[in-house]
């Protein structure tokens, strides 16, 4: 019997399992996706042999302070979304899907981080945590997941997110992959901004073989606001692959993205963002910049920004650059006496730095530029 | 006592000749003023001396007490002990000023205690605001404030030799005095020698010069005392450039351009 099958969904005996029988038909049915579609364009989908793969399970901790209420699996009942589906691994997400919800009540403000660490280590296994975040009006809360493997550990993570801001509530989450470097990730975020929300979604990347994430983040009421930003870098022959949407459907909402990576060796990323402002959105502003460092001439970078526009009496802007180390820069450092290769981990960690300075858990903030250093001195010169 | 010694220095810029020998000593204490018209060669001289990448060295010698420059990289001539104040200092997002400092002493091998103490008393003397001394490198500063930073870097690193790449420009007249006193105090007290290039006179009000040299079409062809600078500004250059060479339509602003 094919691996990801209603079978295999039915001898897991799983909680809701009409509905992920259900979603392991249409699974079963769906084509795998190729690099023709132009959403997949630039990745390695064609490399994947998901056949390759058993359905299994990370280990999934959560430590969430006191004021989030925290459900697992079982006890989700209707709250799982089955519309709207994009693609097959959304389809072997709800199917195979081990989730988690987090909610926060109405006014409360929860200062502490949830964090949320998924840890995969059985090889040849295919996992698909998900996380849904609840917060409901005028809340606060700030999210961390982690996904950790092991390096050399072949698996696969499908990892989705959903995340739901009410009203006048104010969400921050962190995505960190700290992925092993034979793991592959393939991620699907999905953001909704009611009216006089804001909305970090913060994004990590260090690790992974073939990491990708794909990211749609709506602000659907008036005067709503997301801000997206990333942090990538990738070494070896490591791919990262981000694509992001900015949906702007209610007027007056904002949106700003910041996305900044490397590549070194022989390591390949891509960036596609594309910021849509729907009909109704009128005196919407909306902005992106995406910067990449190419540190070594074997490594590839691509950026594609797009705009999508139907109304009038807005504001856009993006901007993206794909290139080596300033010049100017360097030179400016190494004629204070400052040795190359200083000077060059300088200008490195002094481009994330916008970045790091922004990410909503500062201590991790702190750990997560040591990795970057220690990912510059192992670069092959 | 040193001596910066430059002798016969022929260098190129995009395969265009620049410089067509010049030759420069200065000692310890010493400040020498290059004047020229636009495109004479004075900030190429200034990038090859230092090193800069993108300019070719057709020929001649520049050595630090028989040390050759021309030969090491620009990070080990700034070892030596040469500095270069630019003329358009970079922007370097996300490095602080105190970090800089602090690896390039390290790198030196020069101790960093008391380092903060220093660059805030440098900076209350120069008249550079103290927070900027935490905030990424020439990012968002004024003219002026980038030519009090430069200057700031100078006293804490105390070189042997500097090149003062139009210190003057993009400043006003509060900060050019600033500047220019805290390097004549550097002359003064540390002994260092100074290779000042500028088109005015009015940086030499509160920086003593030594010797003024004038730099035509990538030669020197005139040196003297301060004398020398009164009468450029009275008189120009017409009696320094050959009336019957047309010069080429682009050189006259080659400097600009590989200055930017």
């Amino acid at each position: 019997m094919p691996v990801f099958s209603p079978d295999a969904v039915r001898a897991s005996a799983p909680p809701d399992l009409d509905r992920r029988l259900a979603a392991a038909e249409r699974a079963a049915a769906a084509a795998m996706p190729s690099a023709e579609e132009e959403v997949w364009r630039y990745s390695r989908i064609g490399e994947l042999d998901l056949e390759s793969f058993v359905p299994g399970r990370a280990r999934t901790t959560v430590d969430a302070p006191t004021g989030v209420q925290v459900a697992h699996g079982g006890e989700l009942g209707e709250r799982i979304d089955d519309g709207d589906a994009v693609d097959l691994f959304h389809e072997l997400n709800r199917a195979f899907m081990d989730a988690v919800v987090l909610s926060v009540p109405r006014g409360r403000v929860v200062e502490q981080p949830v964090v949320v660490t998924h840890r995969i280590d059985a090889a040849g296994t295919a996992v698909f945590p998900r996380l849904i975040i609840d917060a409901a009006e005028d809340s606060e809360l700030t999210v961390v997941e982690q996904f950790v493997s092991p390096d050399g550990l072949v698996a696969l993570v499908v990892p989705r997110l959903e995340v739901d801001v009410a009203p006048a509530a104010r969400l921050k989450y962190l995505g960190v992959n700290m992925l092993g470097s034979s793991t592959w990730s393939i991620a699907h975020q999905r953001a909704l901004g009611a009216r006089d929300s804001t909305t970090l979604l913060a994004t990590v990347a260090l690790g992974g073989d073939y990491a990708r994430v794909r990211t749609e983040a709506r602000v659907t009421g008036q005067g709503a606001s997301t801000r997206q930003i990333a942090l990538y870098y990738a070494d070896d022959t490591q791919m990262h692959d981000f694509r992001t949407l900015q949906d702007h459907a209610a007027p007056r909402t904002h949106s700003d993205l910041l996305f900044k990576g490397a590549v070194q060796d022989h390591a390949k990323s891509v960036y596609t963002g594309l910021i849509k402002i729907r009909h109704d959105a009128k005196g919407s502003q909306a902005f992106q910049t995406n910067r990449n460092l190419t540190l070594s001439s074997g490594a590839w970078a691509e950026s594609v920004p797009n705009l999508d526009i139907e109304t009038n009496d807005v504001k856009c802007s993006h901007a993206s650059t794909v290139g080596p180390i300033d010049e100017e820069q360097r030179f400016y450092l190494e004629s204070r006496g400052i040795p190359p290769e200083i000077a060059e981990r300088l200008v490195v960690l002094g481009f994330f730095d916008e970045v790091l300075e922004q990410l909503p858990v500062g201590p991790l903030a702190a750990q997560l530029r040591e990795q970057v250093g220690a990912k510059l001195r192992r670069r092959a010169s | 006592m040193s001596t910066l010694q430059i002798r016969d220095l022929r260098a190129s810029v995009a395969g265009t000749q620049i410089l067509h020998g010049v030759d420069l000593t200065i000692g310890s204490g010493e400040v020498h003023v290059v004047m020229g018209p636009n495109g004479a060669g004075k900030s190429t001289l200034s990038s090859v001396v230092m090193g800069k990448p993108g300019y070719e060295v057709l020929g001649g010698s520049v050595t630090l007490d028989g040390t050759d420059l021309l030969a090491l990289p620009a990070w080990q001539r700034a070892q030596a002990g040469l500095h270069l104040v630019m003329q358009y200092p970079s922007e370097v997002p996300g490095v602080s000023l105190d970090h800089v400092m602090h690896e390039a002493l390290t790198a030196r091998g020069r101790a960093t205690e008391g380092l903060d103490e220093l660059l805030e008393a440098e900076a209350a003397r120069i008249g550079f605001a103290p927070e900027l001394l935490h905030r990424a490198l020439n990012v968002d500063l004024s003219g002026g404030e980038k030519k009090r930073n430069e200057t700031l870097q100078l006293a804490v690193l105390q070189p042997k030799f500097a090149i003062l790449d139009e210190l003057d420009s993009g400043l006003d007249i509060d900060a050019l005095r600033d500047c220019a006193r805290r390097v004549e105090a550097l002359t003064n007290d540390t002994g260092m020698g100074a290779l000042v290039i500028t088109h005015y006179n009015r940086l030499l009000e509160a920086l003593r010069a030594d010797v003024i040299h004038i730099l035509v079409k990538g030669r020197i062809v005139a040196s003297g005392g301060p004398e020398l600078a009164d009468q450029l500004e009275r008189d120009g250059y017409a009696a320094y450039v050959p009336v019957a060479e047309d010069e080429p339509a682009t050189s006259g602003s080659l400097d600009d351009l590989f200055a930017l």
